[in-house]
């Protein structure tokens, strides 16, 4: 057990560090995440020399254009990007998603077709699981899939989507057999967002912006070749999405709760802070040490296995409700100024649309409720809910 | 960054669990013989020569077994005695607890007591010891009187040190109770039925014991990650050390409190190891420091080192 980075982490933890300090253009840093992700050709043009720079698939193999390191490696690239506030490379979903599932459970095709445009920012990628009758029961997908010959025909509509908008490929789970009862008679498939039939509406949220859509597909042609594994097999393979999404997105969240608790910090030594409110500061960074520490334990889990463990819903369900607090925090040592918007706003309103904004915390990517749920089932081994 | 255990800690681990399942009470010569009193010992001083993070396991595992024995108080003070004492320790022939306040632990357990006079930790022989009834019976707290300093063991400037320690401790020791607590909780509602269910089932029981494992599991982040920094006298050895201390001692008073409600009525009966597990937990959150005055010093140190 050491807390230090080896020779090698720090070496590499310098690198990173001096490459974003002589990349990152100024217009970008302090970036401020929400849909601002999605801003101008300045974010693609980033994540175009992320990639040049080999800061994109660190932990992927070398053979589908990754640097085969260890997600270590990755991890601390992570913590470096958020302490550094840069934007995060626009291929998220791709990178931390669709990307692990098809080096896993992809054709050699599909590898060779998808992942390089994917690392290069060539290619955008979203994902359609949700619909509006299957949010935390995904089980419930009704978006059909009808084999047409060498083809399936897609009707339905998915939910929730981020950079649907702007994606060229979609990982989408449908019912392809119309008989099938909830986990069978599902497929995984690769959606091209461009198809005729595929329209995307934005969704406002909670802060006015617009970080979801809603995607409506009508008579989708989609080949039987964009099968990721098996047909009717797309629930297991939906797993694998998700375990990545909670498992590799854990170090992401933690850094960024290191930036948040530091400008907390920041902000109650500018302003002042009642013992109270020191008391609450203390506990929120206490939490943020034990988050930080306990990624770092989960990395030689997936070490191990290459696969994240469901120990990795520890991570999402505390982080979320940590970042609920801090926000939260935030807006009471602010005080009234906190309920003013941009331009008025202290901070340019960073703090008030951060905190609207991590509501949608326990609900993405799993709600509080599902991670208890698999935590209490899949960790824990208690009898099934339901 | 490593925060596996190596095989040796690993075995530690299986060691202490074995052993103290199978013998609960044991006496100091026994821990001793297995090397644990003078586990972080130098082995030119008869002890094993291991560091605090081997110690650590044992503490934790101390915490879950509940057991009763001077290993805190006597592993806080050790690495600052004079060598002889730590040979002795490290022999079973010497335990100690160091009385910092009007209330003492492990009077019952330990054989030497320290006292602090002016810049210098004595050793004081001839006092009078009295056990007061405790509501951790595995920890009881006494009083000391009269006798007298005889030698001197240390300067006094060791007791900030002596008390990350004993902090880092006290947290590993919260741990130990919180799992087994835990543990307790999850075998019961996974086999009780009621309403022709395993109560497991229902998500209002089976959450807060999902909680207390993510509770735990941080807490059990915070307390490693204490020990490594006294391991290595890490300069944030201090602020490490009362952050965990608090969030352990709170972590293992919740997972025992929402352990006792998934237990409904067995778990408030004293047939049942749960309150001796709780009251652990409840000393160890009132030692030394509450969790807010220790968060009021975690607080200073981000707040007012600029």
């Amino acid at each position: 057990m050491d807390f230090r980075d080896t020779p090698e982490e720090a070496r590499f933890r310098e690198e990173v560090r001096s490459w974003l300090e002589a990349n990152l253009p100024d217009e970008l840093r302090g970036h401020r995440g929400g849909e601002a992700r999605f801003d101008g050709p300045e974010v693609r043009a980033w994540s175009r020399a992320l990639y040049a720079g080999g800061w994109s698939g660190i932990a992927w193999p070398e053979e589908y254009g990754g640097r085969g390191l260890g997600p270590r490696f990755q991890a601390i690239y992570l913590e470096e990007e958020a302490r550094a506030e840069a934007p995060p490379h626009i291929g998220v979903i791709g990178l931390g998603m669709a990307g692990p599932t098809i080096i896993g459970r992809g054709t050699e095709a599909q590898k060779a077709r998808y992942l390089q445009p994917l690392l290069a920012a060539d290619e955008i990628w979203c994902q359609g699981f949700s619909e509006p009758g299957a949010g935390s029961d995904l089980a419930g997908v009704r978006t059909s899939a009808r084999l047409d010959g060498n083809r399936f025909v897609l009707d339905g509509q998915k939910v929730w989507s981020s950079y649907a908008h702007i994606a060229d490929f979609c990982i989408l789970l449908a019912r392809s057999d119309p008989d099938s009862q909830r986990h069978a008679g599902l497929t995984y498939l690769i959606v091209d967002m461009h198809a005729p039939g595929v329209e995307v509406r934005p969704l406002r949220q909670i802060t006015g912006e617009a970080e979801f859509n809603e995607i409506f597909l009508s008579g989708v042609e989609v080949p039987v070749d964009n099968v990721v594994g098996d047909v009717g097999g797309g629930w297991d393979v939906a797993m694998t999405t998700l375990l990545h999404e909670r498992g590799t997105l854990g170090f992401a969240l933690v850094a960024r709760l290191e930036v948040q608790v530091r400008k907390l910090l920041a902000l109650a030594v500018e302003r002042g802070a009642t013992p109270t409110q020191r008391d609450a500061i203390a506990r929120e960074w206490m939490r943020f040490q034990a988050l930080r520490v306990t990624a770092y334990r989960s990395l030689s889990a997936l070490e191990r296995t290459g696969i994240p463990g469901p120990e990795g819903s520890i991570l999402k369900l505390e982080w979320s409700e940590a970042n609920q607090r801090v926000t939260k925090l935030a807006l009471e040592l602010l005080g009234a100024d906190a309920q003013l918007l941009a331009p008025n706003a202290p901070y340019g309103g960073y703090w008030t649309i951060q905190q609207l904004r991590s509501r949608g915390n326990t609900i993405e990517a799993g709600t509080s409720e599902i991670l208890r749920n698999i935590l209490a089932e899949r960790v824990l081994g208690l009898p099934r809910s339901r | 960054m490593d925060l596996s255990f190596t095989g040796l800690q690993d075995e530690l681990r299986a060691q202490a669990r074995g052993f103290l399942e199978t013998s609960p009470e044991p006496t100091w010569a026994d821990l001793a013989e297995l090397g644990w009193t003078g586990a972080s010992v130098a082995e030119e001083h008869g002890g094993a020569g291991l560091g605090f993070l081997e110690e650590a396991v044992l503490h934790e595992e101390a915490g879950r077994a509940l057991l009763h024995a001077p290993l805190w108080s006597t592993s806080s003070l050790a690495p600052f005695l004079p060598f002889e004492d730590q040979a002795a320790i490290a022999a079973g022939d010497a335990s100690w607890v160091i009385a910092l306040g009007p209330l003492v632990p492990d009077l019952d357990t330990a054989a030497r007591v320290a006292v602090v006079g002016g810049d210098t930790v004595w050793e004081l022989e001839g006092a009078e010891r009295e056990l007061l009834a405790t509501n951790d019976e595995t920890r009881p707290l006494g009083v000391v009187s009269g006798g007298e300093a005889t030698r001197a063991l240390s300067a006094s400037d060791v007791l900030p040190s002596v008390r990350t320690r004993s902090l880092a401790i006290l947290a590993l020791e919260a741990v130990g109770v919180g799992a087994r607590a835990l543990e307790l909780g999850i075998a019961y509602v996974a086999e009780r039925e009621q309403f022709g269910r395993r109560i497991g089932s229902y998500q209002a029981v089976a959450h807060p014991l999902a909680s207390s494992h993510a509770d735990l599991e941080l807490a059990r982040s915070l307390a490693w990650w204490a020990a490594w920094c006294v391991a290595v006298d890490d300069t944030e050895a201090p602020v490490a050390a009362a952050a965990a201390k608090a969030d352990a001692a709170d972590a293992a008073v919740l997972v025992c409190e929402r352990a006792i409600q998934a237990h409904g009525g067995i778990g408030f009966t004293w047939e049942h190891v749960l309150h001796r597990l709780y009251k652990r937990a409840l000393g160890i959150q009132a030692w030394e420091a509450s969790s807010s005055q220790l968060r009021a010093e975690v607080a200073d140190h981000l707040l007012d080192t600029a």
